[in-house]
């Protein structure tokens, strides 16, 4: 009997026998959890199962220096109303210190929709900001160097045209596409799957993913060219283990459509970059974290048989967990956040955006912006976390846990791949109804009391008025559309048609439509008539629900 | 319940694709024996309109997490209004400022649920709304 079990049944079972525990532990992806971890729980050679940081497998972080030689980038989502107005919130977001930028989309820019469009009303720089054409982006980065700044652009279905307006854009204040640094997210599956910003069909829109990777590798070799996005699906109510196999049997298809594409594994997989949530268990989600990099070191290598070793690193930008922020008691979720980048850090995340307190009520306020911030910084030059490199690695429970998420996750990555592939998961609804499933038993245990969720379910206090919220002026929606009106009167109408003809002529053809589409950009040709010629050619996407 | 079951549309209007709520609440809204049906995303007013009168419903609820929600509450009322259907009942939540709820409950809205109210809340409205 090994001294554990001899542990289990004299000391504890004696206590447990005075009293029992509070209540019985699992962890958030539903496996229990053990209540003391030993040396027993701890499988595997510390060699090849931990290593060395910027060794395979990678689990120990993917920089040998990691955040001695420099902290994760700092960088902030955000932008509102009018290019205008989120140039103004980004050179405020760089003078308090932010390291990189993170640009929001309004719905009608992120569903390939012009602000004029009918069924933009009401959304007009509401949740993002609007761009219409490249005259947007060129006032975006007014007075911003675009080849200092590292942009990164929450993009998916139009994907293709906005980093061609930011191209284009770049070029006229005389930045070439080689010095620009930055990632679009590009992750379409996500969208199928979670986010809802779908434009095309799967087939088609997989397509414009692979055109933007064949793109980059030639002219922008700084450019991450997809975000390989968990996030929304955990926001969306799937559990950790689900998050970790979703994520990475997403990546593994757009690896197999790169390939298929004719593509060298080596030749785009080193660009490839991926986006976690990190939530309230810190513990397992720093294991997620590690999980998920050994993990997909594995597949590149044993899989994809990716040479370089860069091809096998998981880099990975992180964001605070936006479904746990509560409306009540608000200031109660900048704790919330600290414990969250706490994890993201202590999980070696390249870069990071933390929530404001006052996001499940409205966007941020300046104010609460600077203090998710200052969190950040907080973390990063006082808390001792970022000195030594993945410290809680050879904690017995972070072992194990770190051991059961990545087991966990391969049983699902199996499944899929039983499936078809994420492709076809998606396509026929089983990640969806994974997600939905899970949203439904998490929420039942909070209505239940079973998961405490504090000021919201429990020590709740009367309602007291929250403070200044930021409001979207109405006037937004008219100067956008005069401001698009303005650049369709100002722009050579012949020469933009011509454009837009060759567009549509090239999406009929194989041809990688990027420098089609940038040809329309330099012109000013809108978002909404670039979209308009591929729809067109590859239909619209329609949704099967799943509930 | 009574004999016939209440029928109860769950939609996303506009261009949000946040739909945790709003597939929660129609699985709560299942679970507790109402007939729910759920439009998906990306409906218009219209389309939601529409697809109340054939679908015979007897309640809307609607989910908005764009801040687009001084736009689309009052204008399924206008519609139901145009269409004499203002007996179906028009309920929502979704990121809603607290600020901005009177002027939405002035426009003919029964309720609105913010971020965090318990699901009891919502199926104890539509019960007392439906007891007989």
């Amino acid at each position: 009997m090994s001294n554990k079990q001899k542990w289990i049944e004299t000391t504890l079972a004696k206590a447990l026998e005075r009293g029992k525990e509070r209540k019985e532990f699992k962890s958030t992806s539903g496996f229990p959890l053990d209540r003391l971890a030993t040396p027993e729980d701890v499988r595997g050679d510390y060699e090849s199962t931990l290593g060395y940081p910027g060794q395979y497998p990678f689990t120990r972080g993917v920089q040998p220096t990691m955040y001695r030689g420099r902290l994760w980038t700092m960088r902030q989502y955000a932008g509102f109303a009018t290019a205008e107005e989120s140039n103004q919130r980004y050179k405020y977001l760089l003078s308090q210190g932010q390291t990189g930028l993170s640009i929001a989309f309004d719905l009608p820019t992120q569903i390939g929709y012009d602000s004029d469009d009918p069924v933009a009303t009401g959304e007009i720089g509401r949740v993002g900001v609007a761009i219409d054409s490249m005259k947007d982006m060129e006032i975006l980065f007014d007075g911003i160097p675009m080849d200092k700044v590292s942009t990164s652009m929450t993009i998916n279905a139009p994907a293709v045209v906005l980093l061609a307006f930011y191209i284009a854009a770049a070029e006229k204040q005389g930045v070439s596409p080689d010095k620009l640094n930055g990632t679009t997210q590009n992750d379409i599956l996500k969208e199928y799957a979670a986010r809802g910003t779908y434009i095309f069909p799967p087939a088609p829109s997989m397509r414009l993913v692979t055109n933007l990777f064949g793109y980059c590798s030639v002219n922008t070799p700084k450019w991450n060219t997809i975000s390989i996005s968990g996030y929304h699906m955990r926001e969306a109510g799937c559990t950790a283990a689900q998050e970790i196999a979703f994520t990475l049997a997403d990546g593994i298809a757009y690896v197999e459509a790169a390939l298929s594409a004719g593509m060298d594994v080596d030749a785009f997989a080193g660009r490839l970059a991926f986006f976690f949530a990190s939530h309230n268990n810190l513990l397992e989600e720093v294991a997620k974290f590690r999980a998920a990099r050994r993990l997909w070191a594995k597949i590149m290598k044993e899989r994809f048989h990716a040479k370089n070793e860069r091809s096998m690193m998981l880099r990975f930008h992180t964001q605070t967990a936006g479904c746990t922020l509560t409306a009540q008691q608000p200031d109660n979720n900048i704790v919330r956040v600290a414990v969250q980048s706490l994890a993201a850090v202590m999980g070696g995340t390249q870069s990071l955006h933390t929530n404001s307190k006052d996001e499940a009520l409205a966007l941020p306020t300046e104010e609460s912006v600077r203090i998710a911030l200052r969190t950040q910084q907080i973390i990063g030059y006082e808390s001792g976390v970022a000195d030594s490199i993945d410290p809680l690695a050879g904690s017995y429970y972070v072992e194990s846990l770190t051991d059961t998420l990545q087991a966990k996750a391969e049983e699902y990555i199996a499944r899929i791949d039983d499936l078809g592939g994420a492709t076809k998961a998606v396509e026929t609804g089983f990640i969806q109804r994974e997600i939905t499933e899970s949203a439904y038993e998490y929420q039942k245990t909070v209505e239940t009391k079973e998961q405490i969720v504090v000021g919201q379910n429990e020590f709740i206090v009367e309602k007291v008025p929250v403070g200044k919220l930021l409001k979207i002026d109405p006037a937004t929606a008219e100067y956008q559309i005069k401001k698009l009106t303005d650049v369709r009167r100002n722009r050579n109408q012949e020469l933009v048609q011509e454009k837009l003809a060759a567009l549509r002529a090239a999406a009929e053809t194989d041809a990688n439509l990027m420098p089609y589409i940038l040809d329309c950009a330099r012109l000013y040709a809108t978002e909404g008539e670039i979209c308009n010629e591929l729809r067109a050619v590859f239909g619209e996407y329609r949704a099967t629900e799943v509930l | 319940m009574a004999d016939k079951k209440i029928r109860i549309l769950i939609a996303k209007p506009g261009l949000d694709g946040h739909d945790r709520g709003a597939k929660v609440i129609a699985r709560t809204l299942r679970d507790a024996g109402y007939e729910v049906i759920y439009t998906g995303l990306r409906q218009s007013p219209e389309q939601i309109v529409a697809a109340a009168i054939s679908e015979d419903v007897d309640a809307i609820g609607i989910s908005v997490l764009s801040g687009a929600h001084g736009y689309l509450f009052p204008r399924i009322i206008e519609l139901l209004k145009e269409q004499n259907a203002t007996d179906i009942l028009l309920f929502g939540g979704g990121i809603i400022p607290d600020d901005d709820i009177p002027a939405l409950k002035e426009a003919g809205v029964a309720e609105i649920f913010t971020p965090g109210a318990p699901l009891a809340d919502i199926t104890n409205f539509l019960s007392s709304r439906y007891a007989s």
